[in-house]
């Protein structure tokens, strides 16, 4: 290895490091002996929860890949009545937190909610009874994430629908292949790496995810760490729970790092090429129409009327200054903590782009570990550390110097930035990665052997292909840390309340419309991105 | 090069402690919500000029963060909503044996703890709710009576993940002994009408919507539905009647909201000027009024709504057993698949 990649690797390996803080406090549990509690688990709980999270992801990936991948083709390839509406407004269930679109809808479909109880009128109560499906069960649960999260399939495959593999499918349409085929043999293998990391993003998100399954009655790894921890009050347990867990997410993320290697496509030429859409019409339109419409519907439309019914119950008692604040906290937090991950995420992206190192590679797939790691886990994760980094430092500064310098790092807004920079740093790294995998190698070896440097490649080459993949992942980030709720609830400083808190303290005392309001307002900060972002994707279509 | 030294420390200051120590000032760890704490809050700083700062959060995170920030911790009192946690507090060692005389002769002796690290300062009783036009009160008797088979598919009970059932179970244990207590939940579990699911309120809904004809909830979030804004709510509510379940014998059980100063408090007299505050007949009233929880001073009144529920007897148990019987409680509650 020559000295140039020495440095990489230290330096990718320092950053890593540090980063992965919260991860290295967990793995330091492997070495604490197991307790009674843990033979407890594993005699009682923990095939339940190996096994809900197992089918809790298989139909999270069977709905999101459905939804994500037709509508993406659909939108990509045709026009038709709706289109330009629908080919932003499809990202917008995007902004809804999964725990607050399960609230809306146990407010809908629950035995006592409205639409049961108009059914039992009509019908023999029963048969209602015994043929409406319970929405708070597993299957639920399946549903709920794949509303909320199949814009991340969406918003990835698209981009890789209309960008790189136009040129083979006209190809292929000039050959004489149909549209299902050339769906199935073209366009879904070449966008696959971009599927591929929609859809592992999606899997990190639901095995994070507490709030939801802790609603509807679901065990998984989530409910079970978060009840050995405040059950048992035992916290080797849970962390040996959260490792278990760890390594799930670590065979999750080999998988799709050895499917991405099964098949690397790049684009054959980085100008956009000129990007002719079929116009649909009559029933096809129509279907078009109503097949794009119903995720924006049941992910959209109908939780958001839900809640904006019970802000309007509740606003003149709730609305007043400090909303002002929320909003402002919840912005700049989500603000911050977006430019800090995809700084990381560049960083590392060229890293593994400029060195192809089986260490570097290592290391960054340990650091993209953090989205599936449930909040309440890394915010503990980073809370012990940097309280022992501040701890450490106030004593030696006050022995060495009688100045004390109490917490800086934890009980700061640093905590929170750092705690966010690692959960949700495979969020923008996964989107980079993939605006940069749309660059064939090639491209860089030829502009280098003609004599440009580093610097160059990335400005003249890269810069302008992923332009749009960096504001993605900023603002991918900035929409997570709006909708983020145990990090902040944990980590935060003194009297710094952002919405999602607010909306958390109202529902966890069961005052659902009193929820309404700060939810609203998160679903409304978070929209502002979706349509800039939805004004990117849209873009190279405008310039054709 | 000037610019990004000064960037450097405009960044920098923004992330350094929001809040240097201010001479007067209280700062609160709470797991109250901000909603049902920051009121009365105010109105202290109010009267006695005294800065509050606050984090909410969950207890276990909240009491994490002590741990973990030790001696150099800003908090100067942890708020709990249940007596388990305060004994965690204890045993780990973040809480001082603060509480003095004056504050100790105010509150009953169960409500606080022996050697004086926390202090109740409301109770909720977990009672039973019944379908009033379904269940006579005649049928019903105690905890242990509902391991009757006429209740099979009747009873609705939210998830043993809930601190409040933990410590249902736990005051089991402390009364009838482990073994009688995994088989009381083990008969009990087989006649839920449905998986546990959502809160209270959600159990409470189901009864007056005929999926089931007795909930256990705690007392308050039945007076949160009876003060709703939600017609439905409202009218749920009306259609149930308490049930103060055990008082042919030990009490119903209860648990409190409670209050403790931090062994790393730099605010101590600040600390306990608060606890005074929080026990007095305007801040006790306040809550019975805005959340109905029983106040634990002899001279505060009750809420009309509380009232009207009657008086009852509480099991007299000293809570600190709840926190040390709550490990076995959850076990217990998972051999008997009460989800």
């Amino acid at each position: 290895m020559s000295l140039a990649k020495y440095k990489w690797l230290i330096a990718v390996g320092t950053v890593t490091l540090l980063l992965t803080l919260p991860i290295w406090v967990l793995v330091s549990y492997v070495f604490v002996p197991t307790n009674d509690n843990w033979s407890h688990l594993v005699e009682t709980l923990l095939a339940e929860y190996v096994i809900n999270s197992l089918w809790l992801m298989l139909g999270v990936s069977f709905g999101t890949l459905l939804l994500g991948v037709s509508t993406a083709w659909l939108i990509s390839q045709y026009r038709f009545f709706g289109h330009s509406f629908l080919q932003w407004a499809l990202l917008l269930p995007i902004a809804i937190p999964a725990y607050i679109i399960a609230y809306t809808y146990t407010g809908l479909l629950e035995f006592e909610g409205p639409i049961q109880s108009y059914l039992r009128t009509i019908f023999a109560p029963s048969i209602v009874n015994s043929l409406f499906p319970e929405i708070r069960s597993l299957g639920g649960a399946m549903l709920m994430f794949s509303l909320v999260l199949y814009p991340y399939i969406y918003l990835l495959s698209r981009s890789a629908f209309s960008n790189h593999s136009q040129h083979a499918l006209e190809a292929a349409k000039t050959l004489g292949a149909g549209p299902i085929r050339r769906f199935f043999s073209i366009a879904i293998p070449m966008a696959r790496p971009a599927i591929i990391a929609g859809l592992t993003l999606a899997l990190m998100e639901t095995l994070a995810d507490f709030g939801t399954v802790q609603h509807f009655g679901v065990s998984t790894f989530t409910t079970g760490i978060y009840r050995t921890w405040t059950g048992f009050g035992d916290t080797t347990t849970t962390a040996q729970l959260a490792l278990v867990l760890l390594v799930f997410v670590l065979v999750l993320i080999t998988l799709e790092i050895w499917s991405r290697k099964q098949a690397r496509f790049y684009s054959s030429d980085s100008i956009k090429s000129v990007h002719i859409k079929h116009q649909l019409t009559g029933w096809q339109a129509f279907g078009a129409f109503a097949w794009c419409f119903t995720p924006l519907l049941l992910g959209f439309l109908l939780p958001s009327s839900q809640l904006f019914y019970w802000a309007m119950t509740t606003a003149e008692t709730q609305f007043d200054s400090s909303f002002i604040q929320l909003i402002w906290n919840s912005f700049y937090l989500a603000f911050i903590a977006a430019i800090v991950a995809l700084f990381i995420a560049l960083f590392l992206a060229y890293a593994k782009r400029m060195n192809q190192n089986k260490h570097i590679e290592g290391s960054i797939r340990i650091a993209s570990l953090g989205y599936a790691i449930p909040g309440t886990v890394i915010a503990i994760a980073v809370m012990i550390p940097l309280a022992w980094i501040d701890n450490t430092l106030d004593h030696f500064m006050t022995s060495q110097f009688g100045i004390s310098t109490g917490l800086v790092l934890s009980g700061t807004l640093f905590a929170l930035v750092f705690a966010y920079s690692f959960r949700f740093l495979s969020v923008s790294l996964q989107t980079i990665d993939s605006g940069l995998n749309q660059v064939k190698p090639t491209i860089d070896e030829s502009a280098r052997t003609l004599g440009a440097s580093h610097w160059q490649v990335i400005k003249n080459i890269h810069f302008p292909i992923i332009q749009s993949s960096l504001v993605i992942a900023f603002l991918l980030v900035f929409v997570e840390v709006l909708k983020e709720l145990p990090t902040t609830l944990i980590l935060r400083p003194f009297n710094f309340n952002t919405l999602s808190v607010r909306a958390y303290e109202m529902a966890a005392d069961e005052r659902l419309a009193d929820a309404g309001l700060p939810a609203l307002l998160i679903v409304l900060t978070g929209i502002i991105p979706v349509i800039i972002l939805s004004k990117l994707i849209g873009k190279p279509d405008v310039k054709a | 090069m000037l610019k990004n030294v000064l960037l450097f420390f405009v960044s920098i200051s923004f992330v350094l402690p929001v809040n240097f120590a201010q001479a007067d000032e209280v700062n609160i760890y709470s797991a109250r919500k901000e909603q049902l704490i920051k009121p009365l809050l105010d109105v202290f700083t109010k009267t006695t000029g005294i800065e509050t700062n606050l984090v909410t959060g969950k207890a276990d995170a909240l009491l994490k963060r002590l741990e973990s920030e030790g001696i150099n911790s800003p908090a100067d009192v942890l708020i709990t909503t249940d007596a388990g946690r305060l004994y965690r507090a204890k045993a780990a060692g973040v809480i001082q044996p603060a509480i003095n005389q004056a504050l100790q002769d105010q509150v009953s002796k169960n409500l606080q703890d022996p050697e004086h690290f926390w202090l109740a300062l409301t109770t909720r009783a977990r009672v039973m709710v019944y379908a009033k036009e379904r269940v006579s009160p005649d049928e019903l008797s105690s905890y242990e009576g509902l391991t009757d088979s006429k209740w099979n598919k009747r009873i609705c009970v939210r998830s043993s993940n809930n601190i409040y059932n933990q410590s249902l179970v736990a005051s089991m244990i402390v009364h009838k002994g482990e073994k009688a207590t995994e088989e009381w939940a083990t008969a009990f579990v087989k006649n839920f009408a449905r998986r546990p699911k959502g809160g209270d309120r959600d159990q409470v809904m189901a009864v007056a919507a005929g999926q089931c004809d007795i909930a256990i909830v705690n007392t308050y979030y039945l007076g949160q539905m009876v003060n709703s804004k939600d017609e439905k709510q409202k009218q749920a509510a009306s259609q149930v009647a308490v049930f103060w379940p055990n008082q042919q014998d030990r009490g119903t059980h209860i648990n409190i909201s409670g209050i403790a100063v931090t062994k790393a408090a730099k605010n101590k007299e600040n600390a306990l000027k608060l606890i005074e505050f929080l026990l007095s007949p305007v801040a006790q009233e306040w809550y019975a009024k805005t959340n109905n929880e029983y106040p634990v001073i002899a001279n505060a009144k009750p809420s009309a709504l509380l009232q009207s529920w009657g008086k009852f007897k509480s099991d007299a148990l000293n809570l600190n057993e709840l926190g040390i019987n709550n490990t076995q409680a959850v076990q217990i509650m998972d051999r008997a698949r009460w989800r």
